[in-house]
């Protein structure tokens, strides 16, 4: 048995130097059209070592350290923590939302222009997350392909900005009824394949819809994308300077006082803010009606959903067309912040974003969701180290969550419901 | 109500459903019955609409069903329970019913976004309904718990409480008392009973405990192979040859 | 005849490229095959497989022309135990954990897995893409040529990737066929439940499939990144997608369909390369993903599936 152990644990040391080793401790550098190779630093190699010996001996003594660590209890204050009772949890996340929602309207007034531009940013996140977790979390198909949706709510309001003029009041709609028939249509046919064959084909569907946007030159501009995007107003009030569209009067004129360019960023935020509240009410009812319930009832169980009636291709249809709706609304907001869209900004890493947001808030629960966001969004930001780290952490955290906890950190409540009690006896049932 | 002719069910090479023809009349309990792997299962896959039968028509109602949608057939008010039950296991018990009652909900997006009267009297009237089938199979004080921990028997009887609130006409069992306590077998019995007695439904019966076939069925049909072997009332079956050697073995 | 010629190029083109996917395609069927999930991150094992081949032939440095072949070797064999180590690993720590649970949490896995395995490459060695310098030179001329027509070549490297693979392949066909642990594998694959009530160590057999796959990836690895003459993390993910695109094509699961899958695929993106333009060779492929799946869902030789309840 210890052996046995011993080798294993040195089979896996030594796996771990095979793969750690060339790829880190090897650098290749491109010295003009020759390659050479040279050596990490110091304290790459010490890494690998070090990465090594912890996992020899983290195989040697694996019984004993898993057993060891289920026994301190400081270590893993969750050990015996009973689940919170249903409706305490209700409760809460009731509680957090309001408080988050509260918290969102006062903070442009304290925080500085740029916290609150990442603030929009995060709104927008928090859209686009909301939106994929009904796709993903609660209908459970994964769609990998979601920013493609995204990019029709961009590039709508960006294409009729340009021809045609189109305001963003006008364009938000629009762009956000375009992506869900987008949606729609490439949800027919594809619906029906199994989870899997889903996933490869919502990623192939990204790919061509960006390959389109940079191939399409005439119509996309191409990789040079689409600038002068206009800014929200509001009745007709500009934040900028000077009014652009004839018609348009300036906010600082009507108001009258002096021009300052946070007005702007403010602006945008709090209509980000409505909006990321409106996405959240409407899918929280969502859920609550049938519709929300036959997602779930065909996540869970396909066969047991068809045999009771339900029609497969409706629901996830349905599923995936309001995804698809939220996040074209979320394009547009994007669209009208940077005031310039590329086809750079749509490719699968935004996808594997909001997939990571929705996969580690627990998917189907949309506090989980707001809180995942707000930290996806923020960490890089906050230490900017880390953000060149942020897609690997990304990686790993999602493989983790799977292993350990594939609830997510905050599981879904479900909804509580009171029944009267009824006469259980022979009744006019029939 | 149910009427199966010459139903056929050819997978690739293999026929594994031959000419099996069965009728099922209103308020009537008829079993099938056979040994395993004689294509019980397979009959009601295709009867529900999963399988398209390879040969041979299903009338329900008066109307062909045969290779319509499995979902088209349920609405139509035919419904099934699974030889594994079946749960939407991570919803809450109340939740499995309701799922199981959207047709008689007011399913319009728009309506439930604001909630209009109709929308909440028929959100309400699905609740009573569901109440009413969970305290009928004694499950009530459950209602708000997750459907994937409940115990084994508690789960077969929510997924009949889940047929039943479509109110269907015919409900389909699919081995509804494998893995029952002695206890939970004769509840059983009685429910089905009294689900032909009191609500008018007609049941098709797959099940391997004699006992209960033999006491509550009106007409028993045996498959043997994929092939009809006999069919006839409890008391023709008990006695017929073919039935005693194929489930003894030839002497 | 300049336009048989032209023909010819881009039939050569599309098969020595497919050849490659096909390697590449193998790992994905077999997986799928066996344990029903879509291993993600196999293209990341094929560009780490492209890495370490280069890393070797830059480490060795030779310049004398008789060593290449022997260059080649080495830098073959450290790629396919790297890549190899790698499959093993990503199988130990992102799969097996999860394997039998919900269909999404296995995906999931993978696709975290993929993303981990792409950063990793990017940290260790930048994002820019670097230059594979193609050690095999020369070619045959086919014909054409004259009076300024077309000229068709059929390149030493070309060439190479056709042998190699053909190698691999007869050889994948042997192990499965004749060994011990091919014979557990067919059997795995067809019912992993009684394979492992009869005895055979369901686990071990998993984790060859995903070594022989990483294996061939990273042959592919080697022979791509020297024929496209250029390397860069993301290099995988759009050729893990072909890759798949070409087992679902020939019929997951199956391994002469992966091969046939692999062969159809490029061929079809080279002629549009060829005829159309390059820019559109991704959406056809993908095109051509969608709709196998939506009309042919088995492939061209896999088998249909019967859903059970």
């Amino acid at each position: 048995m210890i052996a046995q152990n011993f080798r294993h644990a040195l089979f896996c040391a030594f796996i771990t130097l095979v793969i750690s080793y060339p790829i880190l401790g090897l650098n290749l550098e491109a010295q003009g059209i020759s390659i050479k190779l040279t050596g990490a630093e110091t304290q790459t190699y010490v890494g690998i070592a070090l990465a090594v010996l912890i996992v020899f001996l983290f195989q040697l003594f694996r019984p004993a350290i898993l057993g060891g660590l289920g026994r301190v209890k400081a270590l893993n204050p969750l050990v015996d923590r009973q689940p919170m009772p249903q409706e305490k949890r209700i409760r809460f996340e009731r509680v957090a939302l309001v408080l988050i929602v509260l918290g969102a309207m006062f903070w442009p007034f304290i925080a500085s222009r740029g916290a609150v531009d990442l603030a929009t940013l995060v709104l927008i996140y928090i859209i686009l997350g909301l939106g994929l977790n009904v796709v993903v979390g609660l209908a459970g198909l994964l769609d990998l392909g979601y920013v493609a949706f995204y990019a029709v709510g961009a590039y709508t309001f960006g294409l009729l900005s340009q021809y045609y003029g189109f305001s963003f009041w006008m364009s938000l709609p629009i762009g956000a009824v375009l992506a869900a028939a987008f949606g729609f249509v490439l949800g027919f046919p594809v619906l029906r394949l199994r989870g899997d064959y889903l996933a490869i084909v919502t990623l192939g569907f990204g790919e061509i819809i960006r390959i389109l946007l940079n191939n399409l030159t005439d119509l996309t501009n191409g990789p040079d994308g689409i600038g002068g995007i206009p800014d929200p107003t509001l009745f007709g009030m500009e934040f900028g300077r000077r009014v652009k569209v004839e018609g348009n009067t300036s906010f600082h004129e009507v108001f009258n006082i002096p021009y300052d360019s946070t007005h702007k960023v403010i602006f945008l935020y709090l209509i980000t803010l409505i909006l990321a509240v409106f996405t959240l009410f409407i899918i929280r009812r969502l859920i609550r009606m049938p519709v929300g319930r036959s997602w779930e009832a065909l996540r869970e169980d396909e066969i047991a959903a068809r045999s009771l009636g339900l029609s497969r291709t409706a629901v996830k249809l349905s599923a995936f067309t309001i995804g698809a709706f939220f996040a074209g609304f979320a394009g547009t907001i994007f669209a009208s912040k940077q005031g310039f869209i590329s086809p750079e900004s749509f490719v699968f890493l935004e996808s594997a974003i909001v997939l990571a947001i929705v996969v580690l808030g627990g998917m189907g629960s949309q506090l989980g969701v707001i809180l995942a966001a707000i930290a996806v969004t923020i960490l890089p930001e906050l230490a900017r180290e880390f953000s060149e780290y942020r897609m690997l952490v990304f990686g790993a955290a999602m493989v983790l969550m799977m292993v350990w906890r594939p609830q997510g950190l905050l599981p879904m409540t479900r909804v509580h419901i009171n029944l009267k009690k009824q006469e259980a006896g022979v009744t006019d049932h029939a | 109500m149910l009427e199966v002719r010459d139903l056929s069910m050819r997978f690739g090479g293999l026929l594994a459903v031959d000419q099996v023809s069965l009728d099922v009349g209103e308020r009537e309990i008829v079993s099938i019955i056979g040994p395993n792997g004689a294509g019980k299962t397979t009959v009601f896959n295709c009867i529900s609409g999963f399988y398209r039968p390879t040969g041979g028509k299903i009338t329900f109602k008066g109307r062909p069903i045969q290779g319509k949608p499995d979902y088209k057939i349920s609405r139509m008010g035919m419904v099934r329970t699974f030889q594994h039950v079946r749960l939407f296991s991570k919803m809450t018990v109340v939740e499995n019913l309701l799922v199981a009652q959207h047709r008689h909900l007011n399913t319009n997006l728009f309506s439930g976004l604001v909630k209009t009267p109709d929308y909440r009297k028929r959100e309400e009237k699905s609740l009573e309904r569901a109440a009413y089938w969970l305290e009928r199979v004694g499950l009530m004080e459950m209602a708000n718990r997750d459907a994937g921990n409940l115990a084994y028997g508690q789960q077969r009887r929510l997924e009949i409480a889940r047929c039943m609130v479509t109110e269907p006409n015919v409900l389909m069992l699919d081995e509804p008392a494998a893995g029952l306590n002695p206890n939970e077998t004769r509840e059983l019995n009685e429910l089905i009973v009294s689900l032909k007695e009191d609500y008018c439904v007609s049941v098709l019966l797959i099940e391997h405990d004699m006992s209960l076939v033999m006491g509550i069925s009106d007409r028993i049909n045996v498959i043997n192979q994929g092939r009809p072997l006999a069919s006839g009332t409890p008391e023709e079956i008990r006695s017929n040859d073919d039935v005693i050697k194929a489930y003894l073995g030839e002497e | 005849m300049h336009d048989v010629m032209y023909f010819l190029q881009q039939l050569i083109n599309g098969l020595t490229v497919g050849s490659a996917y096909a390697l590449i395609a193998i790992g994905y069927t077999m997986v799928y095959g066996i344990i029903g999930m879509i291993n993600f991150a196999h293209g990341e094992i094929y560009m780490i497989g492209a890495y370490v081949s280069l890393i070797v032939i830059t480490g060795l440095a030779v310049t004398s022309p008789a060593w290449i072949p022997l260059v080649l070797l080495v830098a073959l064999i450290c790629a396919i135990i790297v890549s190899s180590s790698m499959g093993w690993a990503v199988e130990r720590i992102a799969y097996r954990p999860v394997r039998g649970q919900h269909r999404l949490i296995p995906l999931i896995s993978a696709i975290g897995m993929s993303i981990f395995l792409q950063n990793y490459v990017h940290l260790a060695q930048g994002s820019r893409n670097i230059g594979f310098p193609l050690l095999i030179e020369g070619g045959i001329s086919l014909g054409g040529g004259e009076d300024g027509t077309f000229q068709a070549n059929l390149s030493y490297m070309q060439l190479t990737i056709f042998i190699v693979t053909l190698i691999c392949m007869t050889g994948l066909s042997l192990f499965i066929s004749r060994s011990k642990t091919g014979r557990a594998c067919r059997a795995v694959s067809q019912d992993l439940k009684m394979s492992s009530l009869l005895g055979i160590d369901t686990n071990r057999i998993i984790t060859a499939t995903f070594v022989i796959g990483a294996s061939l990836a990273a042959v592919a690895g080697l022979l791509l990144g020297m024929y496209y003459g250029s390397i860069d993390p993301l290099f995988g993910f759009i050729a893990g997608l072909k890759a798949f695109t070409a087992a679902v094509l020939g019929g997951i699961g199956s391994i002469p369909g992966a091969m046939l899958g692999g062969l159809v695929l490029g061929v079809a993106e080279s002629f549009t390369s060829g005829y159309l333009s390059s820019e559109y060779k991704d959406v056809v492929s993908f095109g051509l993903l969608i709709l196998i799946l939506l009309f042919r869902p088995t492939g061209l030789l896999g088998k249909p599936e019967v859903e059970k309840i």
